[in-house]
């Protein structure tokens, strides 16, 4: 079996997939991908399911060793990367030989970089996903001298490449009301939505703290509300009226009251805020949030497609020839899901 | 519509994107939880398609679905049809309950926060240890981390505001204590919530073959130890700290 072995590793490093859905009921929230974007993107770069592992790094990549023959593909927050010295593209998927060493860097810009394996990575499931939940005690974060094992990769292609959708220096959240938007007064619903925040110095896989300037966005009496279930993307009020952003990792239920629900495509420009980052709100409708999420979810199913090959500098490549040049070849129109390419 | 105006209720709410909460209460109140729980097992025995998951909170139940499979219009049409059924509020409680006795530290520094909740209470730290060890207390609803319990009524003097501030990190185990409730800690987290008991439960085993210890409709009771004993009692069952259960008889 190949894999990765893991040499260095910056300190909040986890194996993340889709999650595990259908817990909320045991206290456990679904958790996965902080950007489950980067994870379509990784998948459709190594033509494989979404729903396979990769390695979820936080601010800081590591280093690693191929115990074999493996493809690789790297997206999220650009990190600088190398493989045996050699600069490497971010948002591009590569091929490894057995002993070759990569290195990845700090994040350039956003938070959750991520490292892809042909064939996914095969860490052991628990309670039916492999997602790391750190909230949950489920799993651990990665550590140096562990293994990221691969399960047998279907397929070869590598040298494809993906423009980065710009998720990682903050922008507009959409917003829809929830159950608890009518204990804020219509005045600091409004307020909220004209507020420039940047992102606090708190934020985890949790949650993300939200700060500006002036007076808090308190409701009245919201400290003696009934505890009640909490998804991601709720903006949560703290008793002093400072927003937090929950994540897919966050707890399952909370009394805090909260002032909406940010809608869950835009969740990873949340998740790959770096600290100071410009963002604000803005009030969408169901019917407005529906049609914007169902958007996105197709241009997911376009990733595929919208890979295109590598284009190299021939002077700053050493092997020419060791490239096999015209496979990465893609048609814009096929859809490798529906012909079964990724199978 | 929060307010304890009973004719509001039950109440059919939408939950971000492709979410429906129904609310029995908009206060903690035994009947509203007790139909929570029954409405839920309801929900799941309709077997919808397009319904993902569901959970019951203290007075609620949510259901998350898949809009593009059941629109909205459509699943709250079958909730209210489902509400119409029967007096969810007289739903009887689930089988199979049990009741549990927890050796628990009060204060010390295992529990730092026990007097300043006895203030707020109105209280000395031994009347409060006195009230809050005598009350048996009702797993509300499973919920905010793996297997750890909400756990209700405790009297109105224990009618306590959450902390403005959160408390940073509590460890596992640990009682808190808010708005007439208990919170039993089953990882170490923040809370905003007051640190007034430890105790040696572990609520969640993730390998085991019954990762969850406790069930909604379990009971509790928080018995008073030393710390002294208390830590015995951890060496010895480190993964219970003492405590035990009994089935509850229908």
């Amino acid at each position: 079996m190949s894999g990765l072995k893991i040499l260095r590793i910056g300190p909040a490093a986890s194996v993340q997939d889709m999650g595990r859905p259908g817990l909320l009921g045991q206290g456990i929230s679904q958790g996965g991908a902080a950007d489950t974007l980067a994870l379509a993107e990784g998948a459709a770069l190594l033509r494989q399911d979404p729903g396979l592992a990769a390695l979820e790094m936080g601010g800081m990549g590591g280093e690693f060793e191929a115990t074999g023959p493996l493809r690789i593909a790297l997206t999220g927050a650009p990190m600088a990367a190398a493989l045996d010295g050699e600069a490497l593209a971010w948002n591009a998927s590569h091929r490894m030989e057995a002993g070759q060493r990569l290195t990845i860097g700090a994040a350039r810009s956003g938070v959750y970089g991520y490292l892809h394996l042909g064939g996914g990575i095969a860490t052991g499931p628990l309670l039916g996903a492999r997602a790391v939940h750190v909230m949950a005690g489920l799993g651990r974060t990665a550590e140096a001298g562990g293994l990221l094992p691969a399960d047998p990769d279907q397929n070869s292609e590598t040298g494809l490449v993906l423009a980065a959708d710009e998720r990682f220096k903050g922008g507009e959240l959409r917003i829809m009301e929830s159950f608890q938007s009518h204990l804020f007064p219509e005045e600091v619903r409004a307020r909220f939505a004209a507020t420039g925040f940047s992102r606090g110095s708190r934020a985890n896989r949790m949650g993300v703290e939200m700060v500006s300037e002036g007076e808090g966005f308190a409701a009245e009496g919201q400290l003696n509300i009934l505890s009640e279930v909490i998804l991601p993307g709720d903006v949560q009020m703290t008793g002093d009226g400072k927003p937090f952003v929950l994540l897919r990792e966050c707890q399952t239920t909370g009394g805090y009251p909260r002032i909406g629900t940010v809608l869950p495509c835009d969740l990873p420009m949340v998740a790959q805020a770096q600290a100071g980052a410009a963002l604000h709100f803005r009030w969408v409708s169901l019917e407005e949030g529906l049609e914007i999420q169902a958007k996105f979810e197709k241009s997911l199913k376009g990733l595929p497609a919208a890979c295109r090959p590598l284009v190299r500098d021939p002077a700053a490549v050493r092997d020419l020839l060791s490239y096999q040049l015209i496979s990465g070849a893609v048609s814009a129109e096929a859809d490798p899901y529906a012909t079964g390419e990724t199978a | 519509m929060d307010s304890q105006d009973a004719a509001a209720y039950p109440l059919i709410r939408r939950a971000g994107l492709s979410g429906i909460l129904v609310s029995f209460g908009g206060s903690l109140n035994e009947a509203s939880n007790r139909a929570a729980l029954a409405f839920r097992t309801a929900v799941e025995a309709l077997k919808l398609e397009g319904v993902v998951e569901t959970m019951a909170s203290l007075a609620s139940v949510f259901v998350r679905f898949e809009p593009s499979l059941l629109p909205h219009e459509r699943l709250e049409a079958a909730l209210q049809e489902l509400l119409a059924v029967q007096d969810w509020l007289q739903a009887p409680l689930p089988v199979g309950r049990r009741f549990w006795r927890v050796p628990t530290v009060y204060g010390t520094d295992l529990a730092p926060q026990l007097g300043e909740a006895a203030d707020a209470a109105g209280m000395s730290e031994a009347q409060a240890i006195d009230s809050l060890s005598a009350a048996r207390v009702r797993v509300l609803t499973i919920g905010f981390a793996p297997g750890q319990p909400y756990l209700g009524s405790l009297g109105p003097e224990w009618d306590l505001p959450r902390q403005t501030e959160l408390t940073p990190m509590v460890p596992r185990g640990a009682l808190v204590q808010a708005i007439r409730q208990f919170v039993l800690f089953s990882n170490p987290a923040p809370t905003g919530w007051r640190h007034v008991g430890q105790t040696g439960m572990t609520l969640f085993q993730p390998g085991a073959e019954q990762p969850f210890a406790l069930r909604p409709g379990d009971e509790m009771q928080f018995e008073p130890v030393s710390k002294t004993e208390f830590l015995k009692l951890c060496d010895a069952d480190p993964l219970r700290g003492g405590a035990a259960a009994q089935e509850i008889q229908a």
